[in-house]
């Protein structure tokens, strides 16, 4: 079972739920940047664990699928066809032995999903499937997928309900993107970090009612914010201490940074703000030029929308999971 | 967000403070200076709370350590937040924490004194190129965290005469192995990255390794000397190490 990588796209990785234990090592997590986004798209082929996916960015791969394969595409709205034949997301598809998947631009948002059934079972590196770009671990010395890798697949549970026929079908429902895609760029909920009252007063209001770009100059390490800069009352020097995923730096340029799933487990910045967990996949799917807006949030709002959406999404996946077998009883 | 953890116990010099720094992290801070026995102490309370809270993961730096926990598994109770319950739970088990010192290893690092920058860390400390040698090769470090990329100590007991400022024009490739000054630490680069830092020498130990058991070579809370090493004996280790 392999899947051949004919066209890279930009940016397309392999990514599972992350990489944890390994941070007093100097080793991130990494992981998918819409982390529900990754968890549907593994659920709606089947897979019980968090399998590696593909990570699309803005332009997608064109694959070819040796096997007949169940594919899902979840996150950005992607353009995606099978031979010329467009599909839908947020479904399962079945592709027949031979099919060639094209993925296209993103007509909103940065990241798509693309799991298969069973997930791409290249070797775990420190317990994970994630592509690390930055600290190069995980497929391939942890690089970005290139034209002629051959992707492994894994046993596929569901693989046993596919129909045996020739034909490309997807499942007659699909899951509305609406709860788990952002598509109005609402505000982030941002918590106070450690160095937020030393900002001026001007930098405070800025960051709680302006307006900032992404900038071009973003990737899976950092999103570097345009529009302002802003300014602490007097500048600090401090020692290095542990960084996450959201926590918004202010590094001597003025130029707010925003740490995201490869975040080095350590820095030395200003740390003005961190960005709640539950809304980093809406940061993920900003891309360079949209706009970034902040409102504050207390650490028991975040907290409670936090549970509350795994809570939800932990419902949405047994529904998915039913569905999935009834839909085998039926054939 | 920073809260004082109350009440401050007095096994831990100074106060511990805990600061809620996500949805899933608390940050317990020890102070805020680059300092061998606020370092020291940042270890073993690491260590000690690893054996009592082990679903944690622990991100010990400079003065402080970050713990990482699910917040599920700590349900509000009571009006008390997940983070105050943790906060209060690790200001407990530190209540017995012994500062007294314990058992770190020492691992010696063969060095072959070759780096392109040796000749502008003796310009910038008035040193000749052997004392700048000697001086770094005499004393003990201990790694006071891994960061930065896998595998990267910043190590504590620099001779603050060998103390030199950051290269203005940072490298995109450092090479693997490479020992380095940087402000008033020393490091050694575990894998090619790209680094500010003045490269004094190289190691031919490999430092970080994804496939061994144990990937880091050094741990935070190791003691650590360099050895200078000639040309041969460089070759000789390198060549031993890729058989």
């Amino acid at each position: 079972m392999s899947v051949i990588v004919l066209k890279p796209g930009l940016l397309s990785t392999l990514q599972d739920a992350g990489r944890p234990g390994h941070a007093a090592l100097g080793v991130g997590r990494a992981g998918a940047m819409d982390g529900p986004a990754l968890q549907l798209a593994n659920a709606l082929v089947g897979n019980v664990d968090n399998e590696a996916a593909i990570e699309c960015t803005l332009l997608g791969p064109t694959l070819k699928f040796i096997e007949a394969t169940v594919i899902a595409l979840t996150g950005a709205t992607i353009e995606a066809s099978v031979d010329g034949r467009p599909i839908p997301m947020w479904t399962r598809c079945q592709l027949p032995a031979g099919s060639v998947l094209q993925l296209g631009g993103m007509s909103v948002g940065c990241r798509s999903y693309l799991a298969v059934g069973g997930g791409f079972d290249v070797a775990k590196v420190l317990g994970s499937r994630s592509t690390d770009l930055h600290a190069r671990l995980g497929y391939a010395n942890g690089r970005a997928l290139r034209a002629g890798d051959a992707l492994p697949t894994g046993a596929c549970t569901s693989q046993a309900s596919m129909h045996h026929n020739d034909e490309l079908t997807s499942l007659p429902w699909s899951i509305d993107p609406h709860p788990w895609f952002d598509f109005a760029f609402r505000p982030l909920a941002l918590l106070a970090g450690k160095h937020s009252a030393l900002l001026d007063k001007r930098s405070q209001q800025i960051l709680h009612d302006g307006k900032f770009v992404l900038s071009k100059d973003s990737n899976r390490t950092a999103g570097r914010l345009d529009g302002h800069t802003l300014s602490l009352r007097q500048p600090l020097e401090l020692i290095s201490e542990a960084t996450l995923p959201g926590t918004l730096q202010l590094p001597p340029s003025g130029q707010p940074i925003a740490l995201l799933a490869e975040a080095p487990v350590t820095g030395g910045y200003p740390r003005i703000g961190q960005i709640a967990v539950v809304d980093l996949p809406r940061l993920a799917q900003r891309r360079p030029g949209d706009a970034v807006c902040f409102r504050p949030s207390t650490l028991d709002d975040a907290v409670r929308r936090l549970h509350e959406r795994e809570q939800r999404l932990g419902k949405l996946i047994q529904t998915i999971q039913r569905r999935l077998r009834l839909d085998r009883t039926a054939h | 967000m920073t809260r004082s953890a109350a009440p401050p116990i007095s096994a831990v010099p100074p106060a511990v403070q805990w600061e809620a720094m996500a949805e899933n992290a608390l940050l317990l801070r020890f102070g805020d200076t680059i300092d061998s026995s606020l370092n020291t102490c940042v270890h073993a309370a690491t260590a000690h709370l690893r054996e009592r809270l082990p679903t944690l993961e622990y991100v010990p730096a400079y003065a402080s350590v970050l713990l990482r926990f699910d917040p599920a598994h700590w349900p509000a109770l009571e009006e008390r937040s997940p983070h105050q319950q943790l906060g209060d739970a690790v200001i407990a088990a530190l209540a017995d924490l012994s500062t007294a010192a314990t058992a770190s290893a020492l691992i010696e690092i063969p060095v072959l004194y070759d780096g392109p920058d040796l000749t502008d860390v003796a310009a910038l400390t008035g040193f000749s190129i052997e004392d700048v040698i000697v001086r770094h090769g005499a004393v003990e470090y201990r790694v006071a965290m891994l960061g930065f990329a896998p595998g990267f100590p910043y190590l504590l007991g620099l001779d603050p005469a060998l103390a030199v400022p950051r290269r203005t024009d940072p490298r995109q490739r450092v090479p693997a192995g490479s020992v380095a000054i940087g402000g008033r630490q020393t490091g050694i680069y575990p894998t090619e990255l790209p680094g500010g830092w003045q490269l004094i020498g190289r190691t031919p130990l490999q430092l970080f390794d994804v496939a061994a058991d144990v990937p880091s070579l050094l741990a935070a809370g190791d003691r650590v000397r360099f050895r200078a090493i000639d040309r041969a004996t460089f070759q000789q280790i390198a060549k031993a190490r890729s058989a």
